[in-house]
């Protein structure tokens, strides 16, 4: 087991490495000027060669490279030349905001999605079962983006059950910064009818997301349950006289979830991918806004910054789902 | 084993599964739209007409107009031509490229394999949409630069796949027979291999399409795709949206194509897992 973290980690960096390599060259085939992005198109001369001298970008390739890695593994991603704060602070700032976002689509994601499969499962074959499915192919087919719009005009236009954009309304003070998460620190500060405000606008875009996840927790909740459901345990359960909601719950539930488990940690890996789409539709003030804005503006070292950023985080959560598993199913040889 | 499916079996499953023969109809209404389209199309998908923006659908305009006049049917009429467009040439880019890598590692096997293997896993430590967002950034944007950015994510899936089947074929009796009598790796690999991975390739590109056709329209949404006034779903959703709600059709309409679009790859793609795994039937 020891063997098996350490090389898994070892990939991990080696992967991280590749990552910020092939980030690197992306970058540098950007054919716009990163210098044009700062000075104005009347700048002399001397003043467009100092700013690339200062930018380092007269040096040979690899000594840029060089500089590049050593900057990231010092936690120096560069300056944003939008916003005109380091990467690292921009990332640290509007990060919080992400994950809010993305740990209650996760828990939506979760709850729709192990309820529809356990009861695809139940009722193979019949109404219900093609129903949860069908949700389901329906929620993976809608683009995040579609999905935020109808739910805009549904529960925000029409119906007026939700506030419309971003994670707060604007003319209200945020409370002290203590942790970032707004919600966490607006429980700090003990402001609980903020709280509810914006427990309401994180409604619509952590459906939106969620939606997104529940197809393939539906599925493989589906499939294990299926293969659990004819076991011998399972016909004891029933001959002991348990009511079927604790056969069903207790026993092949609680077996079925493993492979519900990785999935589910593979999904918390992709909601950043949806969280870039969702946060532009509901305007929400976090990575994936950030990623979209510094993207359009070609934004060099933002972009390198983020595209890293997020890459760790994905492997990250990979690497997490990988150990987890090997450690829920001992069935499993690390050799 | 995914390449020892018959395909007639194959058809046979797809069509007995409600599921998936929707899925099949949505597909082929697709392809119908994006072959047709263009000729049946009431108007020009350029042609504006300030005077007449932004009305309701009405017997003149089915799905209304847009912001500036221009009649919204025959737009997504077009860009259905623009998705498949893009989609199969995706298709084909990657499905190549991976392929070729896939069956080079898992039949050369070693340190060939080991390199290219860990490339696939650079490539896929990205999350998609966010890898082409960079590459379409770094490349300009432009709709031919969409499909470059798109396959330059895509094709790590086939070289997977690939790989495997590569791996499976090449301990074969009948390629140990063709290499007994001469023939060299190179004619093993593409007279051998790789005909053995081209349908799984397809069904494996059957089931990315709706991921595809997804992300192409995520990029058009955010501004990395086809750039107006091209009649791509995407950019058609995200410029409708500053009239919503009260024009709600210019925005409903494109963004119902693309559901529906991804809705059939997807309803087929589940249908088609499921016959590759039995148990879930």
């Amino acid at each position: 087991m020891i063997a098996y973290i350490v090389r898994r980690l070892f990939w991990m960096v080696f992967v991280i490495f590749g990552v910020m390599t092939l980030t690197f060259f992306i970058a540098r085939v950007i054919p716009a000027d990163p210098v044009a992005a700062v000075l104005p198109s009347n700048a002399p001369d001397e003043a467009i060669e100092k700013e690339r001298a200062r930018m380092g970008l007269d040096k040979p390739i690899w000594v840029q490279y060089g500089r590049y890695i050593n900057g990231i593994l010092h936690g120096d991603l560069g300056v944003s030349i939008r916003t005109r704060q380091p990467v690292m602070e921009d990332l640290i700032r509007y990060f919080p905001a992400t994950a809010e976002l993305a740990l209650a689509s996760l828990l939506i994601g979760i709850v729709i999605g192990l309820s529809l499969g356990v009861v695809s499962a139940v009722k193979r074959g019949r109404i219900p079962d093609h129903a949860g499915r069908m949700f389901a192919i329906w929620g993976l087919s809608m683009p995040a983006f579609f999905t935020g719009l109808m739910l805009v005009i549904l529960f925000s236009h029409i119906l007026r059950w939700f506030p419309l954009l971003g994670q707060m309304p604007a003319y209200l003070r945020r409370p002290p910064h203590v942790t970032g998460f707004l919600i966490l620190d607006t429980m700090i500060a003990g402001n609980w009818s903020l709280v509810v405000t914006e427990l309401r606008h994180l409604v619509l875009p952590a459906f939106t997301l969620g939606w997104l996840s529940t197809a393939s927790i539906v599925r493989i909740t589906r499939s294990s349950m299926l293969e659990v459901l004819p076991e011998e345990y399972i016909k004891t359960a029933r001959m002991k006289g348990l009511r079927e909601s604790r056969v069903v719950l207790k026993h092949a539930l609680k077996n079925a979830l493993l492979p519900t488990i990785t999935v589910i940690g593979l999904r918390v890996a992709s909601l950043l991918e949806g969280a870039v789409l969702t946060e532009t539709v509901f305007s929400w003030p976090g990575l994936g806004r950030y990623v979209v804005s510094s993207f359009l503006s070609i934004d060099f070292p933002a972009v390198v910054g983020v595209t890293v950023f997020i890459a760790f985080l994905y492997s990250f959560c990979n690497l997490i789902v990988d150990l987890l598993y090997g450690y829920l199913n001992p069935k499993i040889r690390y050799t | 084993m995914l390449g020892s499916i018959r395909w007639r079996d194959f058809s046979r499953h797809i069509l007995k599964n409600r599921l998936s023969l929707t899925g099949l109809v949505l597909i082929f209404a697709l392809l119908v739209f994006a072959v047709i389209g263009p000729y049946v199309a009431p108007y020009d998908p350029y042609t504006t007409d300030p005077i007449n923006k932004l009305e309701d659908p009405s017997k003149a305009h089915i799905f209304g107009t847009d912001n500036l006049g221009r009649d919204i049917l025959t737009r997504v009429l077009y860009g259905a031509r623009i998705s498949v467009t893009i989609a199969v040439i995706v298709l084909v880019v990657s499905g190549t490229i991976g392929t070729l890598i896939g069956i080079i590692a898992g039949y050369f096997g070693g340190g060939i394999d080991n390199i290219l293997m860990r490339i696939t896993d650079v490539f896929l430590a990205f999350p998609r949409l966010i890898l082409a967002m960079a590459v379409a950034a770094a490349l300009g944007r432009s709709l031919n630069n969409v499909v470059l950015a798109v396959a330059f994510t895509t094709w790590t899936i086939f070289a997977r796949l690939a790989r495997g089947q590569a791996l499976a074929v090449k301990e074969e009796d009948y390629v140990e027979a063709a290499r007994a009598s001469g023939a060299s790796s190179w004619r093993i690999l593409f007279v051998h291999v790789l005909p053995l991975c081209i349908s799984p390739v397809i069904i494996q590109g059957t089931i990315a399409m709706g991921g595809i056709i997804l992300i192409v329209a995520g990029l058009g949404f955010v501004g990395f795709g086809a750039q107006p006034p091209t009649p791509e779903w995407g950019v058609m959703v995200s410029d409708g949206r500053n009239y919503l709600p009260t024009a709600w059709w210019a925005c409903v309409f494109p963004g119902l194509a693309i559901m529906f679009t991804v809705l059939g790859f997807n309803l087929l793609g589940d249908g088609v897992r499921d016959i590759l795994d039995p148990r879930m039937r």
